[in-house]
């Protein structure tokens, strides 16, 4: 009925929701903090190190795939719509255009950007062949 | 009667808002009834009858818990990440319709929408609203400052974003079988029957892709077997390992009722909304709770049953498997629809 307003009242009332529950428990709860208490849990031991380190650059390569096929399900809506008056012509249009999606998707497939398992690691083949000490030996060197 | 539409409208916000916040409630003591169920225990019984009041109980105690935070924790960011998490999960059904247009038996003059937000891209809308939920997510992993954390935060984000691709992409389909982005429309295009007695909901027409849909909505949703930022057994608590009181209790609710936003997105587009046989249609919000009711016992009956994912076998599932299956669905649909001219 309110179109765009309802969802603007309901975020109103949504935020305000989270905002006040925070504030309230806040002030009904204890706070006695310690040390203990503040520091970040890592199974009980004293935290090591900052958490922000270096993650897997996988993670970012998902992103950035992620991005690009995103575009194009988000192109796919409109042509959606306006299939009914495309006919076969907008057919073959988008198969052409998934067409294209589909040779950088072979590439990521083949340069294994969706391999996470053991697999997408390069010592893990060597492994199996010559065994992990040697992959360690050539990796991390004899340890002198 | 211009006032008592008006008013009528906040009632139905307020109805809305509540019985999400319920819908928390009965979804968190079904779960703990259920998994007690299957695994030959009794589950909550103390609190009231049947341990009926076990969730209030809970509510209650988290509002009088510390509020504990990391000390290195990025104080704005930390408490930022719970309210983005719910207040998304809450706009996100706003535009789900839940029931016909009724006048509450000729209480009011002209019929009100069961729907807060009647736009006319709802479809579109839900989707954007909902993946906002990520930020909530990644910014309490970020913010917390704990490994644990980082990594949930991480591994949820891939995780969504993988899964949003095919998510899309069935959307996609049943917008094509539509020709409208609007949820109105598309239920509208579920009524009557074939052959007198099979509905004409797009689940018999397009089972692929609630297939593919319902099981991209469960990674969305962060839900076994794809609960992989809170999987206990690595990752602690995941990216919630730091919270506590209040703002833990937020991430819970925006997890059940990003649930329950799913589940009627779900009914609305395959199962024909609030259209069922025997009921009046101003009666239709009674088959749109049962139809929900069913789908979120799916969702309990598949956490405790299936097994976690390995992470390389989810990612691997929602790239390699989902996405082209949706893909290939998709331009079918657009055939047949030109072919048969539906």
């Amino acid at each position: 009925m309110e179109g765009w307003g309802g969802i603007g009242v309901m975020m109103a009332v949504a935020i305000g929701f989270g905002i006040s529950s925070v504030i309230l428990s806040q002030f009904l709860g204890p706070s006695n903090p310690t040390p203990e208490k503040e520091a970040p849990y890592e199974c009980g031991v004293p935290p090591v190190g900052d958490a922000r380190e270096r993650q897997s650059v996988k993670f970012y390569l998902v992103a950035m795939i992620f991005l690009l096929f995103d575009i194009e399900v988000a192109f796919l809506y409109p042509w959606a719509m306006a299939l009914r008056d495309l006919g076969w012509f907008g057919l073959a249009q988008i198969t052409v255009f998934i067409l294209i999606l589909l040779v950088g998707y072979i590439y990521i497939w083949r340069k294994g950007v969706l391999d996470w398992g053991p697999e997408s690691d390069p010592d893990y083949h060597v492994a199996k062949v010559l065994g992990p000490s040697v992959v360690k030996r050539y990796r991390y060197g004899t340890g002198n | 009667m211009l006032d008592a539409q008006i008013l009528a409208y906040a009632v139905l916000v307020l109805v809305v808002f509540f019985a999400l916040q319920i819908s928390a409630a009965v979804m968190v003591y079904a779960e703990r009834k259920v998994a007690a169920g299957m695994q030959q225990r009794l589950g909550p019984y103390l609190v009231g009858p049947r341990g009926l009041l076990q969730p209030i109980a809970d509510i209650v105690k988290l509002f009088f818990k510390e509020e504990l935070r990391p000390k290195a924790a990025d104080w704005f960011l930390f408490s930022l990440a719970p309210i983005i998490s719910v207040a998304a999960a809450f706009v996100a059904f706003a535009p789900v319709p839940f029931g016909a247009a009724t006048t509450f038996f000729g209480l009011l003059d002209e019929p009100l929408p069961l729907q807060i937000a009647d736009v006319n891209v709802a479809v579109l809308v839900i989707f954007a609203v909902a993946s906002m939920g990520v930020y909530g997510i990644i910014l309490a992993g970020w913010a917390s400052n704990s490994k644990y954390s980082l990594l949930g935060g991480l591994r949820s984000a891939a995780q969504m974003v993988s899964y949003e691709l095919a998510f899309g992409m069935a959307l996609a389909t049943i917008v094509l079988m539509a020709g409208s982005l609007s949820l109105q429309d598309i239920v509208a295009n579920q009524s009557g029957t074939w052959f007198g007695f099979l509905p004409q909901w797009y689940i018999f027409v397009q089972p692929v892709g609630f297939l593919v849909f319902w099981i991209a909505g469960i990674a969305e949703t962060n839900r076994a077997p794809f609960d992989f930022p809170e999987a206990e057994q690595e990752l602690v608590a995941g990216y919630h390992t730091e919270y506590s009181s209040m703002r833990f209790a937020m991430f819970f609710m925006a997890e059940y009722i990003n649930m329950v936003t799913v589940s009627a997105v779900v009914v609305n587009l395959f199962l024909g909304g609030w259209h069922g046989p025997w009921l009046p249609e101003s009666l239709g919000w009674i088959w749109f709770l049962v139809k929900l009711s069913v789908l979120l016992f799916i969702y309990l009956w598949l956490r405790w049953t299936l097994p976690r994912f390995r992470y390389d076998q989810l990612m691997a599932f929602g790239w390699k498997v989902l996405l082209p299956v949706a893909t290939v669905n998709l331009l079918l649909t657009a055939a047949g629809v030109i072919y048969f001219g539906l």
